[in-house]
């Protein structure tokens, strides 16, 4: 009974507390941080956009869909990279993955054996906006014939937008597939320009 | 620079900033629950909220406060979701009350178990109001029961170990807060986004539609990662790039998932007057999580040969190594947030993720609850070792007699307890079966993964399996509140047992309690006993896969 | 009268393994008998054995196998081996309490009534309170103190000691034993106890292990048994659900026999036997523990106080030389020493008379017989006055004693003490000797101090070494002496003992050892007085000798059979043992488990996951031989440890971390590595049985 009435009271007391704390934590917190955001980091909060004449045509982090031949192409997305949603597709080593990956393998029209293991993966977010300079180099030939370019000249932009580790050691190489294209729409406008 | 050795750099990156940080934090932490003092700030507080904070409580009194606010947490949370349609900035986020209780019970048990997808599920004041709060005081929860049983084990012959209010007040203000303002900025100018956009919907280069979401990400963020609890604002969690866009803020979450539960051992050096102590006990959690982090890198690493590599379900710009190192991490921490998919790791890579949880979360453990999960396995060392020098065992001059083994039996029961039962009821339900995404070992794994995950108050999922039903979501969510509160009480009341002994001096015919050799026991005792007890099920999940 | 130590006790039990294996064989009845589930319900972790084979029974029963059967004959045979160790642990005390309750036959007693009517009665109808004269030849009917003569006594029947021991009224020797016999002289014993709660009865019942209970420790490792078989009963439990889901559903048989070997038989079925064991051990030694706590209770001890006498020096201090006083001859003092101590029945007073005979003519000292038969009053030494003497009837007054004592009564009788007496009572007393000043006073003259008697403890042998290995345990020793702080000093850095009590009254006594205690120490004593009681209640651990008064030994919660105080270290070893063997088979039966898995997991899933035979590290013949070898090594390690579990793990007195790993290696590595040999060989012979295929 002593429990109870104890518990009753301390509750009615942790409501008054919680109350309190959801002002601080929940309110002025997220409000601090956001103010400093937008005080010296404005474009990170914003989400790193990348804007093509005036518009917002996507985020530098935010991997995308890029159809077609003369496209570098991102990672296979379990989200095919609506932004919408994001995940991965959850496949454990074993058959599933192994036909996942044939069926990922013909829809780009690369082999199974000897691509790049980015070329034939989903990312765990769907929105990977990045793959290996590997891949990108396996999709040099395809993109310079479908765009009429030197393929040495593709393949000095895939050079100029890769990545190295961070501070030389953190993380992996990488391309990032919005830039590259960007750069490659600007090449191919120069060329035929 | 190879793969190897940028894998092995960061890993020393890593440790060096754990090192030479958990001295001035550890030792700021006990300053902070021994400070006779309170702060302005916090004087404010307890006049607003009117709780008591001038007297210390005794086990029973502390318990029944942090069951009541954490009654009262579940309570609010619930209601805020299950209101969030009519609530401001809706955008049409609705939840099944089933789901709505296991978000409530997940935030505040500090699990952070999602059966709803950021995106969608819930509305940015649910993110902020009740999720972001809850990260903060849930942590501080764990943090005040460890050092409540930290008081039981410092003092001699008393009668209380501390003052709720005043613990959970002073861990939100003097040690969560601040870190937490300098992790969020340091990782919004990483790239983390900090906006109250909506979702917009632009057109791409190539022609097509994507939705750029927006959101009070970079806040939450740190504190997702501060306080151990790992629920994401977007599904993808620390994957997404929004919530983890390279390397560097990679490292900075890993970093900050490790931080409290590495500096906390120091903490209970300095509290119990013997900084040796807190050596022992980090060196158990450094071992385990050493171990882990081997086991895991290597199968991800070595056994996922062939020209897929393991990249299936991780990031290009984080890579094996740092996923690894990110998983060993979130899985030893009760912390739960991912930057890959567990469930896509090679079968011994994702089997150390889950028995990195069934370690019982001292790998180092989440924020409170590493170090008294931690001392849990000392004081059953201490019992079977302590008998082999030939004496009643004892810790730090306490006694571990019937009531301490026992309630020190029962807290460590608790765990496999729900695991198991709750694993072997969900295999043979046809429901259940249903929700899974695989088949054979490496369904049982994703079913035992979530049972394991909640009861330990983790919260990372073999994401495969589709929780989000009543069933799942109702037992999962009982795991969670009992695998949490169940053993809080315990541990408080074995608090309460160990402040009314009075200390015994240490002689040399006693254990001691800091050599290498019984650092080695502690060990050798945590992995012996999670392994029988769970040898049988990880034999049909990933051994099985494994081997096959 | 100091008793020898270091002899067998009585019923040895033999240790060899032949003789192991007679007992074990003699105790198989009652190891059956034990399989009553009223009796095996008391451990946990050997009841859920006995379900588990009740239910194999019934299995094989249903649907009889040649692997059903096997493997339910063997876990019944491990629940009977479990019920053996047991039995023979007990067997051993049973056989002690036969002995006995042989000397414990009806006798028949000599009641004085009021007015010195004595008449014959039945031991069995006396009361508290009730005086007994006891004839040479007669049994003593009951416990009780000599309250008039003195009696050689043959305490044979309780103590194994062949040589007799003197009781006599007063003092410290007066309690005397029911069922010890009178050799010579006669006493009047007033009875302490009544019939039925006499010491004997109390012994026999203990060694007889009736009044076993289970000790605070023993509680808690069950609790922890308890919840190692919880847990591991939900493991197996759980497996069922999981096998089905994989396409594998188990039988019954095969997932009790797994849940038996993994849940901690060895140790679950050894646990009451290493209790009894231990208290055996102390038995073995001539000591009684009242109650298993305290044996427990004595491996913790953290502090010992030792009395010097007896203990660290050889009983009794001895008059090693006589020191004339300047100017005065040896013969003197001789003849005056002589005098004060005739009447003086303490040992130091008998060896000073036996000194100073020596060097009397027997003409003298029938002279100094004579004078004092002529009429004289002793004056006894009491603790104020601290001398001793005779008043002669010729008005010769002789004293000795406490040196300051006696120096005061020579200066109160307007005597001087010459500057030699002084010089030689600090060389003396810094020496560690006692110094006792012999003076006289004759009427008419003032006193004089004629000089002193050197009064030597010797320090036993080897207690130096003792005491370095008790500080190596985390044993603080505390010397208690009457003696003054500078022959306590003396003496104690001669043993070697790391503190000491000097002029020590039971008050002081009593503080140390509350300081102590509240200091978190746990304290160990011995004692024999009536003042030495209220301490022997207050320690931890008090043991109280048998040749010690009756409070003494109600107060104790041990009574040392040998009266031998340097067993106190001893019985703070057995307590270790204990403790030490405990966990070392907790250690030993959790470790066997890794090779249990190893064993049975592979054999259970090898037919869905081929992969699985990885993990059969031993090469196991077959599923079904590999789960019965199992099974059949849980079984025999209960049988090949039950001479560990008497005899106790041998404990070496060493630093904790030493022990500790020495412990770990032994019983942790050795419980690892240990089965995985043993179910091999095992495999080998048990796979040419039918059924194995």
């Amino acid at each position: 009974m002593i429990i109870v009435t104890s518990f009753i009271r301390q509750s009615v007391a942790g409501l008054r507390a919680l109350l309190v704390l959801t002002v601080v934590l929940g309110l002025l917190y997220p409000a601090l941080v956001w103010g400093v955001g937008q005080a010296v980091g404005r474009s990170q909060a914003a989400g790193s956009l990348v804007t093509v004449d005036g518009a917002v045509v996507g985020s530098s982090l935010i991997g995308q869909e890029w159809k077609g031949e003369k496209w570098f192409h991102s990672r296979p997305s379990a989200g095919d990279y609506t932004g919408d949603v994001s995940g991965g597709s959850n496949l454990g080593h074993g058959p599933d993955l192994d036909a996942a990956v044939a069926e990922r393998a013909k829809q780009a029209g690369i082999p199974v054996q000897g691509s790049p293991a980015d070329a034939l993966t989903a990312s765990a977010s769907g929105l990977d906006p990045h793959v290996t300079p590997e891949n990108a180099a396996q999709q040099v030939a395809r993109v310079s014939a479908a765009r009429g370019l030197p393929a040495s000249d593709v393949q000095r932009l895939v050079d100029e937008h890769t990545q190295g580790r961070t501070l030389g050691f953190l993380g992996e190489p990488r391309v990032n597939v919005l830039q590259l294209n960007l750069a490659l729409q600007g090449l191919t406008t120069a060329a035929t320009g | 620079m190879s793969d190897t050795l940028s894998g092995l750099l960061t890993i020393g990156v890593l440790v060096v900033a754990l090192v030479v940080v958990h001295v001035p934090l550890g030792n700021w932490m006990a300053k902070v629950f021994t400070d006779e003092r309170h702060w302005r700030p916090e004087r404010v507080f307890y006049r607003l909220s009117r709780v008591d904070a001038s007297s210390e409580q005794g086990w029973r009194s502390y318990s029944v406060a942090v069951l009541a606010f954490s009654a009262v947490s579940i309570v609010v949370l619930f209601l805020l979701i299950a209101l969030q349609g009519v609530l401001p900035l809706a955008r049409g986020a609705a939840m099944h009350l089933d789901t709505a209780l296991n978000t409530a019970v997940s935030f505040v048990t500090n699990t952070n178990w999602q059966s709803y997808a950021g995106e969608s599920g819930v509305s940015p004041v649910v993110q902020t109001l009740g999720l972001t709060v809850q990260n903060f005081v849930s942590a501080a929860v764990g943090l005040s029961v460890a050092v409540a049983l930290v008081r039981g084990l410092a003092r001699s012959g008393g009668a209380t170990i501390g003052n709720f209010w005043v613990d959970l007040v002073r861990s939100v203000v003097r040690v969560l807060l601040p870190i937490a303002v300098v992790g969020a900025v340091l990782l919004l100018l990483g790239g983390v986004i900090s906006n109250l956009a909506e979702p917009t919907t632009i057109t791409t280069v190539s022609g097509g539609q994507q939705v750029i979401q927006g959101g009070l990400v970079a806040s939450q963020e740190a504190i997702k990662e501060l306080g151990t609890n790992g629920g994401g604002y977007f599904n993808a969690n620390s994957a997404h790039p929004f919530e983890n866009p390279n390397a560097l803020t990679n490292l900075l979450e890993i970093f900050l998932i490790l931080v409290i539960p590495f500096s906390l051992p120091r903490t209970y050096g300095v509290l119990v007057g013997d900084r040796r102590q807190g050596f022992a006990v980090a060196g158990l959690m450094a071992a385990l999580w050493g171990i882990m982090l081997t086991v895991i890198t290597w199968s991800e690493v070595h056994s996922a040969a062939g020209p897929l590599g393991s990249l299936e379900g991780k990031e290009v710009r984080f890579g094996p190594w740092a996923s690894s190192l990110f998983a060993a991490s979130t899985t030893g921490t009760s912390t739960g947030a991912v930057n890959s998919l567990h469930e896509s790791y090679s079968a011994l890579g994702g089997g150390g993720a889950l028995f990195s949880m069934l370690l019982g979360e001292i790998s180092p453990g989440g924020v409170g609850t590493g170090l008294y999960g931690a001392l849990l396995i000392a004081i059953l060392t201490v019992f079977i070792s302590g008998l082999m020098v030939g004496r009643t065992p004892e810790i730090l001059g306490k006694s571990i007699g019937r009531r301490e083994i026992t309630l020190t039996a029962l807290a460590l029961l608790v765990m496999p307890a729900l695991v198991l039962v709750f694993t072997g009821i969900g295999l043979v339900l046809p429901n259940v079966r249903a929700q899974m995404l695989a088949s054979g070992p490496h369904g049982l794994t994703e079913v035992m993964y979530a049972y394991a995950s909640a009861s330990n108050n983790n919260g990372s999922a073999f994401a495969g399996f589709s929780a989000d039903a009543p069933y799942t979501n109702l037992t999962l969510a009982l795991c969670m509140l009992l695998g949490r509160f169940v053993t809080i009480a315990l541990v408080l009341a074995l608090a309460g047992s160990l402040v009314a002994q009075r200390r015994r001096p240490a002689t040399s015919g006693t254990l001691p309690t800091h050599s290498p050799t019984f650092v080695g026991l502690l060990v050798g005792i945590s992995l012996v006993v999670s392994g029988l007890t769970f040898f049988p099920a990880l034999a049909l999940g990933p051994l099985a896969e494994a081997l096959a | 009268m100091t008793q020898t130590t270091d002899r067998p006790a009585a019923p040895t039990p033999g240790s060899s393994t032949a003789t192991l294996l007679r007992q074990m064989l003699a105790t198989l009845p009652q190891a059956f008998v034990k399989l009553d589930p009223r009796h095996v319900w008391r451990s946990p972790v050997v009841f859920v054995v006995w379900v588990g084979s009740l239910l194999t029974t019934v299995f094989a029963v249903v649907s009889p196998s040649w692997f059903a059967w096997l493997i339910t004959i063997w876990l019944w045979a491990t629940v009977v081996f479990a019920n053996l160790a047991e039995a023979v642990a007990e067997g051993r005390g049973k056989a002690q309490a036969a002995t006995l309750r042989a000397t414990r036959t009806d006798t028949i007693a000599h009641r004085r009534g009021a007015g010195g009517v004595v008449e014959e009665v039945s031991a069995a109808d006396l009361t508290i309170g009730d005086l007994v004269v006891v004839h040479p030849g007669e049994v003593i009917p009951g416990d009780g103190d000599v309250v008039e003569g003195m009696a050689t006594v043959d305490e044979s029947a309780i103590t194994g000691e062949s040589a007799p021991v003197i009781r006599e009224s007063g003092g410290d020797r007066c309690a005397v034993t029911g069922g010890t016999t009178v050799l010579s002289d006669g006493i009047v014993v007033k009875v302490t106890t009544r019939p039925g709660e006499s010491f004997i009865d109390r012994m026999i019942a203990l060694v007889e292990g009736a009044a076993r209970q289970k000790t605070p420790n023993e509680i808690a490792l069950t609790i922890l048994l308890t919840t190692l078989t919880i847990i591991f009963l939900l493991a197996v439990m759980a497996l069922q659900p999981l096998a089905i889901y994989s396409g594998s559903a188990q039988t019954p048989i095969v997932l009790i026999a797994l849940l038996v070997c993994l849940i901690p038989t060895t140790i679950g079925a050894l646990l009451s036997a290493i209790g009894i064991a231990g208290m055996d051990r102390l038995v073995q030694r001539n000591v009684l523990a009242m109650s298993g706590r305290a044996v427990e209770a004595a491996g913790d001890v953290s502090t010992l106080l030792l009395d010097k006498t007896g203990t660290i020096t050889f009983g009794n201090r001895r008059a090693t030389q006589l020191l004339a006083a300047p100017d005065l001859g040896t013969e003197e003092i001789t003849r005056v020493a002589y005098l004060s101590s005739l009447a003086d029945e303490t040992p130091e007073g008998r060896s000073i008379v036996e000194l100073a005979a020596l060097t009397l003519t027997d003409g003298e000292r029938a002279e100094l017989d004579e004078k004092t038969e002529q009429g004289c009053e002793f004056v006894a030494f009491t603790a104020q006055t601290r001398m001793s003497g005779v008043d002669l009837a010729s008005g010769l007054a002789v004293r000795k004693g406490a040196s300051d004592s006696v120096l005061r009564w020579v200066r109160d009788n307007g005597g001087q003490v010459p500057q030699g007496v002084l010089t030689d009572v600090d060389a003396i007393a810094t020496s560690g000797g006692t110094p006792l000043v012999v003076a006289s006073h004759e009427p008419g003259r003032t006193a004089r101090a004629l000089g002193v008697v050197h009064l030597k403890d010797v320090v036993k042998p080897g207690m130096k070494e003792r005491f370095a290995q008790l500080r190596a345990m985390g044993i603080k020793t505390v010397m208690i002496t009457g003696d003054n702080p500078l022959t306590a000093r003396s003496i104690a850095a001669e043993a070697g003992v790391d503190d000491y009590l000097a002029e020590a009254t039971p008050e002081d006594k009593m503080a140390l050892i509350k300081k102590e205690q509240e200091g978190g120490r746990l304290v160990a004593m011995t004692g024999d007085g009536t003042n030495d009681a209220p301490a022997l209640a207050q320690s931890d651990v008090g043991v109280a000798m048998n040749t010690g008064t009756s409070a003494a030994k109600e107060a104790a919660n041990m009574v040392d059979l040998d009266s031998d105080p340097t067993k106190l270290i001893d019985i703070v070893s057995i307590g270790k043992q204990l403790l030490i063997t405990r966990g070392a088979l907790t250690t030993f039966s959790i470790a066997n488990d890794i090779a249990k898995y190893f064993a049975i997991i592979p054999a259970m899933f090898v037919v869905l996951f081929p992969g699985l035979d990885a993990l059969n590290i031993m090469g196991l013949s077959t599923p079904t031989s590999a789960i019965l070898s199992a099974v059949i090594f849980n079984a025999l390690i209960i049988i090949a440890l039950i001479p560990l579990s008497l005899r106790g793990v041998r404990y070496r007195p060493s630093s904790s971390t030493a022990l500790l790993r020495r412990n770990i290696l032994l019983y942790g590595v050795g419980g690892i590595i240990a089965p995985f040999i043993g179910i091999k060989l095992i495999d080998l012979l048990v796979s040419h049985l039918p059924g194995m295929m």
